[in-house]
């Protein structure tokens, strides 16, 4: 009979699960507030030493952003997208061209106009390419990566190969200063040679940027839970599982694949234009197909369709090449180890969603039942 | 008082040189079960595509409720009031019972993703409704412990239910059922067949597949008897029964129909 006796290990998310809510939203908080401390922190062996660890912990951000986006296109409704990377473009170069190229508009206002953009063109090209499963998906999308990239480098408006610079930042709000510590002498000190401005956003300390990224990236996590527990989460879920069978049920199937491509493309537009303020430069160069395999390679390694997975997967992916500079040569390398690794160890991603890991228990269950051991 | 849910004119369905179904003409009255039986590749499941817009008809006429659903998509007929299960199972598998169900639910709500952001009003009202209606349904089948059990962790028999449950939460009008007791042994083919009626109580109207005959019998109002895409019989239980035609039809297939 499969009345196990003994009771199933939890997990560590049915751990979480278990505590009570002001202890999770008081976790939440700490963690936060850790990761907004944390380029100022600078603690050893996590900070990077051959790169401003600002910049990478930026870039991190925007990393993660990316993958939530991707996240909400690949995970939840299960649709392989290999030219992301043409959305955040999209979203930087709009940013580049209302701020700098061809008008001085201010960089606030602009960003709803990018990401507006992104997901416009989002629909553009989900309207007819939707229709289409599969490998063929993930081709066709490919493809419109490459053509947002060959457009920018071929058309003068939008400065070809050399690219548009001195892109608008958001307006500074100077409040206070914060130092940093120095561990140089083993013990954390307060550096006062080595302050970040609250909040300037400049080309030399890149820690604001890192802020409002944060911010933003905490934002899109909110959105996305709610989103998820809803009737939407639930007609991405059911058309990714069965396409035909949610269509019978009353899911307008097609309808919500091209809400899920214009909301990844949103969150993609948002993370190109934080990326394309910071840079102040950006040419076709700055996104190149290599890019969108990184963005997939984050989701798929942190584990499609876990919002906190596929933010490890980014910081993974953003992260380590920056912080062993050293083997630089070694780095595709490794990652292709890596990723033999995990395709072998853990198939489903390093934090796959948590019934995909139930699914898997119930699975090893029958078989230790069918094998006849002793439950 | 009987007024006619489905009216199925003349239906052909060709695919190339092989017509499955050919000037196929039924009705269903409202609060009747309707048995649909006949041998395998008889063409029921293809008159069931048909009917839930799967397929389109290559000639005659389909009316849900006076209305005709040519051109309608799939999703539509199902908010218009047809649902329907699989002969294979077609659940979403790795959703719980509970969300499986709520999809078909979520077929009478309109949060989009704006009031599901801002959790509108509308949103709260929509959601508590269908699980509700949810909750509701699973309890009627008896799977109400299971609700947060992973589809694909069910046991055959709780899925061929939860697949009825889901379909029943569209809150259809009409309600298909596609060989629901296939892979059950006599004494569960007998409880779902008891269930059927309990639905049909609560104000459905059930097109049902089956090609046992003997359990069809026990349980349908009246029976359209379909063979190499023709009709060859329709009629109460009793007169199917003793239709020499009907007869000759399973004669010979009975033992694989066994299953």
């Amino acid at each position: 009979m499969s009345t196990a006796t003994t009771q199933p290990r939890r997990t560590f998310g049915q751990r979480i699960e278990a505590m009570p809510r002001w202890v999770k939203v008081a976790a939440m908080v700490l963690l936060a507030l850790f990761f907004y401390a944390l380029p100022v922190l600078e603690p050893p062996f996590i900070s990077t030493k051959g790169s401003d660890f600002g910049a990478v912990m930026f870039s991190v951000a925007t990393y993660a952003l990316v993958a939530l986006g991707l996240n909400i296109v690949v995970g939840y409704a299960g649709l392989l997208d290999l030219g992301y990377v043409g959305f955040y473009a999209i979203g930087a170069y709009t940013v580049g061209v209302l701020t700098s190229e061809h008008a001085h508009w201010p960089f606030l206002l602009v960003v709803p106009i990018a990401v507006v953009a992104a997901m416009v063109s989002g629909i553009i090209l989900g309207a007819p390419t939707l229709r289409v499963r599969g490998d063929y998906l993930a081709i066709v999308t490919l493809g419109f990566g490459e053509i947002i990239r060959l457009v920018a480098n071929n058309t003068p408006w939008l400065g070809e190969a050399a690219g548009i610079n001195q892109i608008g930042r958001p307006p500074n709000v100077t409040l206070f200063d914060v130092p940093h510590l120095d561990w140089s002498t083993g013990s954390p000190l307060v550096d006062l040679n080595d302050k970040t401005t609250f909040l300037k956003f400049g080309i030399s300390d890149q820690i604001p940027y890192y802020w409002l990224a944060l911010t933003v990236v905490i934002i899109v996590l909110f959105a996305d839970r709610l989103i998820k527990d809803s009737r939407v989460g639930r007609a991405w879920e059911a058309t990714r599982e069965d396409e035909d069978a949610a269509e019978l049920m009353g899911v307008p199937t097609f309808k919500f694949k091209l809400l899920a491509f214009a909301m990844g493309a949103f969150v993609g537009g948002l993370s190109g234009a934080l990326y394309a303020s910071k840079a102040a430069f950006i040419n076709p160069e700055s996104f190149v197909l290599i890019l969108s395999i990184l963005f997939v390679a984050a989701v798929v390694v942190g584990g499609q369709g876990n919002r906190w997975g596929v933010i490890v997967g980014a910081a993974l992916v953003a992260y380590l090449p920056e912080r062993f500079r050293g083997f630089e040569e070694w780095r595709i390398l490794v990652f292709g180890l890596a990723l033999m690794l995990l395709a072998t160890f853990r198939p489903e991603g390093l934090i796959p969603p948590r019934r995909t890991v139930r699914a898997r228990q119930m699975e090893q269950e029958i078989e230790a039942l069918e094998e006849g051991e002793e439950l | 008082m009987n007024d006619i849910v489905l009216d199925v004119a003349n239906l052909t369905m060709k695919f190339g040189g092989l017509t499955a179904l050919d000037d196929i003409s039924f009705t269903i009255k409202e609060g009747e079960i309707l048995g649909l039986i006949g041998p395998n590749g008889a063409g029921k499941t293809t008159c069931f595509n048909a009917i839930t817009g799967v397929y389109p008809a290559t000639s005659g006429q389909i009316l849900f409720q006076g209305k005709s659903i040519e051109g309608a998509k799939k999703y539509q007929i199902t908010k218009r009031g047809i649902a329907r299960t699989f002969q294979s199972i077609r659940l979403f598998k790795t959703m719980t019972a509970l969300e499986n169900v709520l999809v078909g639910a979520d077929a009478n709500s309109r949060t989009g993703i704006i009031s599901a952001v801002l959790r509108l009003p509308r949103q709260r009202r929509e959601e508590t409704a269908a699980h509700e209606r949810a909750m509701q349904l699973l309890r009627f089948m008896g799977l109400e412990r299971k609700a947060n059990e992973l589809a694909a962790n069910l046991s055959y028999g709780d899925q061929r239910r939860l697949e009825i449950a889901r379909a029943m939460a569209t809150g259809p009008k009409l309600l298909c059922l596609d060989e629901p007791a296939a892979g059950f042994n006599p004494a569960e083919k007998q409880k779902l067949m008891a269930l059927i009626r309990k639905v049909r109580d609560e104000g459905y109207t059930v097109l049902l597949i089956e090609h046992d005959m003997k359990l069809v019998m026990g349980v349908t109002d009246r029976i359209v008897v379909l063979e190499f895409g023709r009709k060859i019989a329709e009629g109460a239980p009793a007169e199917i029964r003793d239709n020499p035609a009907v007869i000759a039809a399973y004669l010979g297939v009975d033992e694989e129909d066994a299953s």
